[in-house]
């Protein structure tokens, strides 16, 4: 057996799987309180990676950054979670509040413009062509070449590191605040039945804008980390990687967040473990495979229980 | 009366209430002629609309305006099929493009050297349809049990799906095996499709195609609109309402949904052929995304649901579409689209006069200013020549190197369309002033030198703001709900 070939595609899977599992989270964390599929989720994880892209930029560029490499990480990531979570809310504020009680269609089509609109603005703004953050280095060669030695002369670089240490922070920090926060209750209560929480006086409008701003955050954060650990960045780089952590969020149980994270390690693997073995132009068609046959055999997902429909 | 009218009625239908109050109205000659048109049945206007396309060839000879007849009445026959699954089905398809590549490529297939075949086109298209149809079902089944949103997502991972094997189906590597297996020429596609034959009457002209697709689509219309009306029609209508209500009045619900979906794409696959044989090529890049998105706008500006409203829609939405490709006929669409909505929007009238001439004073008085103070704020080019190249260019600033304050500018000028929906009253009426001023300016600066761009972002923004103000399309009418 190979073992080279098998650890170079797990490390590679749980890297692109803590990326799916954070842009998943956010999916799963709208639709469990709107009942909405944001299709422009894995356009806010394109606009992550751009502002990522230009706090590089404003510090002198990627080869030749003039400032210590934590802050910087540590600017980007603030700023492409801030970015992320306002253009969310303001997503929400602008395209989605006024088609709550409107039919089901109409939220969806909507959400399609939006991701179109976005899509093709970054297109304008940005140019279509790929750029690439071309990592800058630490301590003295680019963070996504240097790195550990693992077993079977495997490397694993500093950058899926960062990745997978800060999707752990991250979803223990998200934890946190949905099980142990006065907000996250609220947010749970609305997910849980959105006209008893409004009596109960909860502000229905605060929480559902508090969802969005955190889970267009993750994205944004995941999108800093793809494009650290893989460098590239264009504007229709969200369209499959949303596609993907919707299957991840759909394997693990729509609406249930650990059920996110597990779904998301686990396309991940699939599809780095489809790219090494079987075929790299169609690992897409695995990864929708899957999703498939989750909807035919578990449709409510690995961790999700099943929706009783209420009339 | 009036305060009679206020009162809450028991008893009385809002809708049946204003409904009968808007007949009323109805009078002098325009009144009855709406009256007397309303009377005719619909395939009256069908026909008068396919009349009015078969004289298009005859009026010009010049080949691009049929060409772009032809597209429309193929964007016509996919807005058609969607409307059965969109508008009636309620069904939210985002892989519909794939069932029309389906079409273009099977039929490619089965008639071209790509395999040596080249079967009967009369024979082909049934089998292409029925193929579609069965592809339809295929995709549908798996998410039949589950909310309707699982199955929109579901369709568009089948169209990327799709896309790949379109573009990727020349070579299949495989467990490490590479073999040059060539099924749809991956991204040369297949050339050399044959022309239509059919029984013997060989279609080669443009023309031709022209008129085959108007005779498909007449057809079309007219058993789409037989099945319409039909228990299958009224039941389709039913589940989009309400399918709990629906299934609990005996509906076969899942089915009926399957079917809606399977005859949609088979509409699609159709479409496909006359694509294909008219091109006599097809490329995978014909199928993808930014198409579904159009096909989209045209549902949903005329009004999903509405036969009449699609039509309409898929006219429009294409010309427009065509008529942006051209820079100096795209910046006289877009004042004259602003002016016009400006006109029907603001009332009183005195706001129409201090908005319009607010907005042209304000334009003037920040060109003096700023270009007083750069000015290579000013030398760059219009879009348009003539009357209004002239007015443009003392009216908006065309700085020398546009690029970068034209990217800024729209972001702004997104923020401020933003903010003017949360104002009200003269707030957003004086508002609106700098806010056009700085759309002129993104228009000529930006805009206009992409048009292969701003063609997809504005069909982004009519899905969002249509969906947004008139759910319904600009020609239907709210539907009112009862409870």
């Amino acid at each position: 057996m190979n073992w080279n070939l098998f650890v170079t595609e797990l490390s590679a899977g749980i890297t692109h799987g803590c990326v799916y599992a954070l842009i998943a989270l956010g999916y799963s964390m709208v639709y469990g309180i709107l009942k909405l599929l944001n299709f422009a989720h894995g356009d806010i994880y394109m606009v992550g990676a751009y502002i990522g892209l230009g706090i590089i930029t404003v510090f002198g560029g990627a080869t030749n950054v003039h400032v210590n490499v934590v802050l910087m990480l540590f600017l980007m990531f603030a700023a492409a979670m801030l970015g992320g979570g306002l253009l969310g809310v303001m997503i929400e504020r602008f395209a989605y509040r006024r088609l709550r009680t409107a039919p089901r269609i109409a939220p969806l089509i909507t959400a399609l413009g939006v991701s179109f609109f976005l899509e093709n603005s970054a297109q304008l703004i940005l140019g279509a062509q790929q750029q690439s953050y071309n990592s800058f280095s630490w301590p003295s060669s680019p963070i996504a070449l240097n790195g550990f030695g693992l077993p079977a002369q495997v490397r694993v670089s500093y950058a899926q590191v960062i990745v997978v240490a800060g999707t752990i922070i991250l979803v223990i920090a998200l934890t946190y605040f949905v099980q142990r926060t006065q907000t996250g209750k609220a947010m749970r209560a609305v997910s849980f039945d959105r006209e008893a929480a409004a009596m109960m006086g909860i502000d229905v409008d605060r929480v559902i804008v508090v969802t969005f701003f955190i889970g267009s955050a993750l994205a944004g954060a995941a999108g800093v980390f793809n494009s650290i650990a893989y460098q590239q960045v264009f504007p229709t780089m969200g369209f499959q990687a949303g596609l993907f952590a919707f299957t991840a969020a759909v394997v693990g149980g729509i609406g249930n967040l650990p059920g996110s994270v597990l779904g998301g390690l686990l396309i991940g693997l699939a599809e780095a473990f489809s790219i090494g073995y079987i075929s790299s132009t169609f690992s897409q068609a695995i990864v929708f495979a899957i999703l498939i046959a989750v909807m035919l055999v578990r449709p409510s997902g690995l961790l999700g229980r099943a929706a009783v429909q209420k009339v | 009366m009036d305060g009679e009218r206020d009162q809450p009625q028991v008893g009385v239908d809002e809708w049946v209430a204003s409904h009968a109050e808007r007949r009323e109205q109805r009078t002098g000659l325009v009144g009855r002629v709406q009256d007397e048109l309303e009377r005719l049945p619909r395939p009256a206007f069908y026909l008068a609309f396919g009349v009015a396309a078969a004289f298009l060839p005859v009026f010009t000879s010049n080949g691009y305006i049929v060409r772009v007849g032809f597209d429309t009445l193929l964007y016509m026959l996919l807005a058609l099929g969607l409307n059965i699954t969109v508008g009636y089905a309620g069904i939210l398809d985002l892989g519909y493009v794939a069932f029309y590549g389906f079409g273009a490529f099977g039929y490619a297939m089965l008639a071209s050297p790509q395999f040596g075949l080249h079967w009967d086109t009369l024979f082909i298209i049934p089998v292409v349809v029925v193929a579609t149809a069965i592809l339809g079902l295929l995709v549908a089944l798996p998410s039949r049990r589950l909310v309707g949103d699982y199955l929109a997502i579901v369709t568009l991972f089948f169209l990327q799906f799709f896309v790949t094997v379109y573009q990727n189906g020349n070579s299949v590597s495989f467990f490490g095996l590479t073999r040059h297996l060539n099924i749809t020429g991956g991204p040369n596609g297949i050339p050399n499709v044959d022309n239509f034959d059919l029984g013997g009457l060989k279609i080669s002209s443009l023309k031709g195609y022209f008129y085959a697709a108007l005779i498909t689509f007449i057809l079309v219309l007219f058993v789409v609109y037989l099945v319409d009306r039909s228990r299958t029609g009224r039941a389709w209508k039913s589940l989009r309402e309400d399918s709990l209500a629906a299934e609990l009045m005996g509906i076969p619900v899942n089915r009926l949904k399957l079917v809606a979906f399977a005859f949609g794409a088979a509409i699609a696959g159709l479409t496909g052929t006359l694509f294909a044989a008219l091109n006599t090529a097809v490329f995978s890049a014909d199928f993808d995304v930014p198409t579904v998105i159009i096909i989209y706008a045209m549902l949903i500006l005329g009004g999903a649901g509405t036969i009449g409203g699609v039509i309409i829609g898929a006219l429009v939405v294409n010309v427009s579409l065509e008529v942006l490709r051209t820079p100096g006929h795209a910046t006289w669409i877009f004042y004259v689209l602003v002016t016009a909505t400006l006109l029907v929007k603001i009332r009183p009238w005195r706001w129409l006069v201090i908005v319009l001439g607010g907005t042209i004073g304000f334009g003037y008085a920040a060109h003096a200013i700023i270009s007083s103070i750069w000015p290579s704020s000013v030398g760059g080019q219009t879009s348009v020549g003539g009357g209004l190249g002239t007015f443009l260019h003392g009216w908006v600033l065309h700085p020398k190197n546009p690029m970068m304050v034209g990217n800024v500018t729209f972001v702004i000028l997104v923020l401020a369309i933003l903010a003017l929906t949360l104002l009200q009253g003269w707030q957003r009426r004086l508002a609106m002033i700098p806010t056009l001023c700085l759309a002129a300016f993104v228009w000529e600066n930006r805009l206009v030198v992409e048009p292969s761009i701003t063609r997809l972002i504005l069909l982004g923004v009519i899905l969002i703001v249509l969906m947004n103000a008139r759910p319904q399309g600009l020609l239907g009418s709210a539907r009112v709900e009862i409870v």
